[in-house]
């Protein structure tokens, strides 16, 4: 996606209305990622936003209609996450 | 002048257990492809190439988990070579009143932190170990105190090739309560390996021999019954978790990786460990055995060679020792080199302890370690020249 300069696509608007995990650690994230594509589920990783946490790492972003498959996924996959946020 | 271009093709690389080569195209081109298009800083920035550089650094994990059958890939905690995760493995785990139990045919890599850690109170004892290198596992029973907390042992030597009968002391140990701890520098790629069946804790590797990746990589596996609340981190540091907290985190594998990763190391190491993926250990292991039996065959039959440690091959890799009658083990690396294009590497191989074990220290041995892209013509031309010099110096 070009970078458009005027700023009504911040970050947050841009993912307005979706669901983020977040995780102790990137290599946590990172395996979430391809777990959940091996699992057919379309997730991407993004920086966390600002208010959620001050943390320098990434999270991984879905539609709100995933959660409970997600979540299952992530507790099948024994993966450690610290919460799931709507955003 | 590139003099290396220049002679590669007629050099007889034997010289594997130190470092393999050469290393697989694939290896290489992972590593360039990774610093053309990636480059980046993995798990510390949220950006595609910060995110691309965690992917790389995951393959890696994900890899060596498959390789050496480790549930979770986050249990694999990345390290400059084996030397350090020894290092974390014994020193994060072990303090004074601590009773430990090793190997007469350990490498310096495990022998000098553990010597470093008797000075500090904990107690060592060495099993011995047979002429040919082996370890028997019912003299270990006898040793186990009331404060044995770790047993460290060497899968195969690098002065014999003989290989320690992991999934036995395995058994014992998990049976005893005791952290059993395998350096595997000398067997993971070339050899199966299952740390979740064979009852291993900790299991040090390197990525520069058998996994076919580059040097400055290696790593612990960590087993799932370890409890890493008791197992210390040597560094703390930077880890792009928790950036809000001055404390280092405790959980895998941020706590025992500090500070930016040989992230175009790991790229490649990645890239050696599917090569050994796709080949499959199995087939490996034969190709090299082959070599190796045709090597100690060709090698006996030559008037004043002693080869050292085992023939059976079940028992060894394929890293061979031997001494010959009337000629200095430099004199014979230098003319195996020199006239014969042929990599040795003689001496003591930073394992005085394992040629005590076999009765060749101090003066060592001649060790001619085959790899994975030996030929059959390799070691016949080796058989030659060993011959040619034996037939001088008698």
């Amino acid at each position: 996606m070009p970078f458009r300069k005027n700023r009504n696509n911040s970050m947050d608007r841009r993912n307005k209305g979706k669901c983020v995990v977040l995780f102790h650690s990137t290599s946590s994230a990172i395996k979430s990622e391809k777990v959940m594509k091996n699992a057919g589920l379309k997730v991407k990783l993004i920086p966390i936003p600002r208010h959620l946490s001050s943390d320098c790492g990434i999270c991984l972003c879905f539609e709100p209609r995933l959660k409970q498959e997600i979540e299952d996924s992530l507790k099948s996959n024994k993966i450690d996450y610290e919460s799931i946020e709507n955003i | 002048m590139n003099i290396f271009k220049k002679n590669a093709k007629d050099i007889i690389y034997l010289d594997n257990a130190a470092t393999s080569w050469p290393k697989p195209d694939s290896m290489l081109k992972a590593m360039i492809r990774y610093q053309e298009d990636t480059g980046a800083n993995p798990g510390r920035s949220g950006h595609k190439l910060s995110v691309e550089a965690g992917r790389v650094v995951y393959e890696a994990r994900s890899n060596i988990a498959e390789l050496l059958n480790v549930e979770d890939p986050l249990n694999i905690v990345f390290a400059q070579n084996a030397t350090a995760a020894l290092n974390l493995a014994i020193k994060g785990n072990l303090k004074a009143g601590d009773h430990v139990i090793t190997t007469g045919m350990e490498h310096n890599s495990v022998m000098r932190p553990l010597r470093e850690m008797e000075k500090g109170g904990v107690e060592i004892s060495v099993l011995h170990c047979g002429k040919e290198g082996f370890l028997d596992v019912n003299s270990i029973s006898s040793k186990i105190r009331s404060n044995t907390r770790m047993l460290v042992v060497n899968h195969a030597s690098n002065v014999t090739g003989s290989l320690a009968p992991v999934n036995e002391i395995g058994e014992l140990t998990a049976n005893e309560g005791i952290l059993l701890l395998v350096d595997a520098a000398q067997t993971a790629g070339s050899f199966p390996i299952d740390v979740r069946n064979a009852g291993i804790d900790l299991l040090a590797f390197t990525g520069h021999k058998s996994l076919l990746g580059p040097q400055g990589t290696g790593g612990l596996a960590i087993g799932e019954n370890v409890d890493i609340d008791s197992f210390k981190p040597l560094l703390s540091g930077g880890t792009g978790s928790k950036s809000e907290s001055e404390e280092h985190p405790e959980f895998l594998p941020d706590k025992y990786e500090s500070g930016t990763p040989n992230t175009i190391g790991l790229a490649g190491l990645a890239a050696g460990i599917k090569f050994v993926l796709d080949t499959g250990v199995e087939n490996i292991r034969k190709h090299e055995m082959e070599l190796a039996v045709m090597l100690i065959k060709g090698l006996e039959d030559i008037p004043g060679v002693t080869v050292y440690g085992t023939r059976d091959p079940e028992k060894r890799t394929a890293t061979v020792s031997i001494n010959l009658k009337g000629a200095g083990q430099n004199e014979v690396g230098q003319v195996l080199d020199e006239d014969f294009g042929i990599m040795s590497r003689v001496g003591l191989h930073c394992a005085p302890q394992a040629h005590r074990t076999i009765g060749t220290f101090p003066d060592g041995t001649v060790r001619l370690s085959i790899g994975y892209f030996n030929s059959p013509e390799d070691i016949q031309k080796t058989i030659r020249a060993i011959n040619a010099i034996s037939k001088e110096s008698q």
